[in-house]
């Protein structure tokens, strides 16, 4: 294990978080979410002492999922929307990305609290709870369905950054089965936002207000 | 047998993919169901059998049954069997839309609620749970209107993003154990055993994570938003699953985390958690109700309202224990009989709300009778199940000397049966309007009529609540206080 490089590399995965907040082009931030993504499934590799059969597997297959396969389904709902940008977010973009970058110094300021005693890279879990609030912020603020698309992404990366230091606890099924709910969740969720698209003539989530009391 | 019982459901649903026929594929539904229903009879009756013929289950297996398990297990494989009689009804008035998709999502739906109730891992009962939303998303899509769609949408990204807080709270779980130096664990064995050292900031953020992450596919309040669009743009057979069988899984998953957490020595911590929020939802469920045109909707509070007591009875714990366990099957049988007796009435007029809706006892007798019936039982007037388990929390309230908890436990009731009573007598009494509408525009198939296998299942579920109001049969008692105990012997 080498905590210094993974602790690096988690910084990195906190700038694509700063990036995803600050750009309008959708198809720019489906691409950082997927580079965050493949990033963090090379970043497990890191995690252990020795390198298992399954524990390559594992990485391997969330690679292919987050870093290509999910973004590829992405990028095709966008295409067939024939969308390019976000509509100015409920939280404009400058605002989100200080919001972004203060929740992140935060929870770095908080790490030493938070992770507990153990050789465990020191930044694994700030960089956890910093990247699941991000992901709520993009959720929060974008109106296109899309958008909120990555939003849940950002907070499944973030989920994911946790998982590595349960490593043991989780067996190889388990966590196949969770990449797998994932990718099955993006496939029915891109099913329906083009539906919207279709239905509405706009993936704007504002339209759908017609159920309410 | 476990593994018979987990995956034959998805056997049926890839044969009902492959089945060309719109018009044949439906009957598979009641034969999975009764494999299903036989199966979970004999794990329940003789445990022995779940591992049976060669797969042995050790302690350390990531599958085995605890009795809440199998009580779950069982009420949602009766609920599914007259759900599915049901569907092959409903399905025979939408033949002009396909129901591939349909079919195939129940059974593997009916698969993940095995997993669920099977699963001794905890990150493997998430992957069920999460299973189970996306099996159920296309379900509420069935009618494909602008309605539906924005339905599934809002179920979709709040279940997921709930879902996805419940997998964080999982993992904050097993790495309470991280602090004492212990072996981060998800098996809810080992965690039983080793809670009292379990690091107790961790093991809150965990809990109020998992409360808020299966309390969102419950539906308690505020996280309940998705649920009356979902539940009022859905097909009522699909309500019926969701609110007698998607809200008790979760509601099972959520019992095997408080486990955990009493035996962590949090039982005040928790109880003072989970009374708030159980009552809150009473609350919140009983004033959406009151004035409510759509009766459906209503039936979704109404699920709210049955969730948030399901919470109030833990939350009480010791004495109310039995009868929490007891409102899980006496709740879920209710609901089916008045989510599939509504989607008769919704069916013949084409509408839900109350505006259009009158007068239904005069048009459709029986499904109408059934409705009322149901609708007096889930408020809880005897004979039913629902007023002994309802009664049972009660006392149990009183018992554990909490009279404000008992007495707002009261008044909430009081005030959904007020609520609801105004919407569904609305329904039920009346002159009929005049000009009968012919057909449902979106069927456009002949009217409905209440036929055998729309009424029949309905009917055999109402009397399954009326005979448990009056006698609970031994062995269903005996699971039921194992059950409870398996929650209280951690104390």
């Amino acid at each position: 294990m080498m905590p210094d490089l993974i602790d690096a590399l988690l910084v990195v995965v906190l700038a694509l978080n700063l990036f995803a907040l600050g750009s309008s082009r959708i198809q720019s931030v489906i691409r950082i979410v997927a580079a965050q993504g493949a990033l963090l499934g090379a970043i497990t590799l890191l995690m252990h002492e020795h390198l298992t059969l399954p524990v390559v597997l594992a990485a391997v297959a969330a690679v292919v999922i987050k870093g290509a396969l999910i973004p590829a389904i992405m990028i095709r709902s966008l295409r067939a929307a024939e969308i390019k940008r976000e509509v100015e977010p409920f939280i404009g973009f400058l605002p989100s990305i200080v919001l972004g970058a203060t929740v992140t110094a935060a929870c770095l300021l908080l790490a030493p609290a938070l992770s507990g005693s153990g050789s465990s890279p020191s930044l694994v879990i700030p960089a956890s709870i910093a990247t699941v609030l991000v992901g709520f912020i993009i959720l929060i603020s974008r109106y296109k369905a899309i958008s909120q698309v990555l939003g849940y992404l950002v907070l499944e990366n973030g989920i994911y950054i946790f998982s590595m230091l349960l490593i043991e606890a989780i067996p190889l099924v388990v966590e196949m089965g969770m990449l797998l709910d994932l990718f099955v969740a993006i496939f029915v969720i891109s099913i329906i936002t083009n539906h919207i698209n279709q239905a509405f003539s706009s993936m704007d989530t504002r339209r759908l207000a017609s159920l309410k009391e | 047998m476990a593994l018979a019982l987990i995956l034959s459901p998805l056997l049926f649903a890839a044969i009902a993919a492959l089945i060309p026929s719109n018009r044949a594929r439906p009957i598979l539904l009641p034969i999975a169901a009764t494999c299903h229903l036989a199966m979970t009879i004999l794990v329940v009756a003789r445990p022995y059998l779940a591992s049976w013929p060669s797969l042995d289950f050790g302690p350390e297996s990531w599958l085995g049954i605890d009795a809440p398990g199998k009580l779950v297990l069982l009420v949602v494989s009766v609920l599914f069997f007259c759900c599915s009689i049901y569907s092959v009804g409903y399905l025979r008035y939408r033949e002009e839309r396909s129901n591939r998709v349909f079919v195939s999502c129940l059974l593997a739906f009916l698969a993940v609620i095995g997993l669920v109730a099977f699963s001794r891992h905890l990150g493997l009962m998430w992957v069920a749970i999460e299973a189970t939303t996306l099996s159920t998303a296309p379900l509420v899509y069935f009618n494909h209107s602008k309605k539906s769609i924005e339905a599934t949408w809002k179920y979709l990204l709040v279940g997921s993003v709930g879902i996805a807080l419940a997998l964080l709270g999982t993992f904050s779980l097993a790495y309470s154990a991280q602090p004492a130096g212990l072996k981060p664990s998800m098996m809810t064995g080992e965690l039983m055993a080793m809670a009292p050292s379990l690091s107790k900031p961790w093991l809150h953020a965990a809990f109020i994570l998992l409360l808020v992450g299966y309390g969102t596919k419950m539906g308690l309040a505020p996280m309940h938003t998705w649920k009356p669009d979902a539940y009022g743009e859905a097909p009522g057979v699909v309500g019926a699953i969701f609110a007698g069988g998607v809200t008790s899984v979760a509601f099972l998953a959520f019992l095997r985390v408080y486990r955990v957490c009493v035996a962590a020595g949090e039982g005040a911590y928790v109880s003072s958690v989970l009374l708030a929020m159980g009552l809150f939802s009473m609350a919140v469920a009983g004033l959406f109700m009151v004035g409510q045109r759509d009766f459906k909707r209503s039936l979704a509070y109404s699920s709210v309202e049955h969730m948030g007591i399901l919470i109030v009875g833990l939350g009480i714990g010791g004495p109310a224990l039995y009868g929490t366990m007891l409102h899980i099957a006496t709740n879920s049988l209710t609901k089916g009989v008045l989510f599939l007796s509504a989607g008769n009435v919704h069916r013949a007029y084409a509408s839900k709300s109350t505006d259009e809706v009158r007068g239904a006892l005069r048009r459709l007798p029986l499904s109408a009778g059934l409705f009322l019936a149901g609708f007096l039982a889930i408020a809880g007037s005897p004979p039913s199940g629902p007023f002994v388990s309802e009664f049972s929390i009660l006392t149990g309230a009183f018992g554990s000397r909490l009279f404000l908890v008992g007495a707002l436990f009261l008044l909430f009731l009081f005030v959904v049966f007020l609520g609801m009573g105004k919407t569904v007598l609305k329904v039920i009494f009346g002159r009929p309007p005049a000009e009968v509408m012919v057909a449902d525009p979106e069927a456009k198939s002949a009217p409905y009529r209440d036929g055998f296998l729309t009424v029949a299942p309905v009917f055999a579920l109402m009397a399954l609540v009326l005979f448990l109001g009056i006698y609970i049969p031994a062995p269903l008692d005996a699971l039921v206080r194992e059950a409870a105990s398996s929650l209280e012997a951690s104390l």
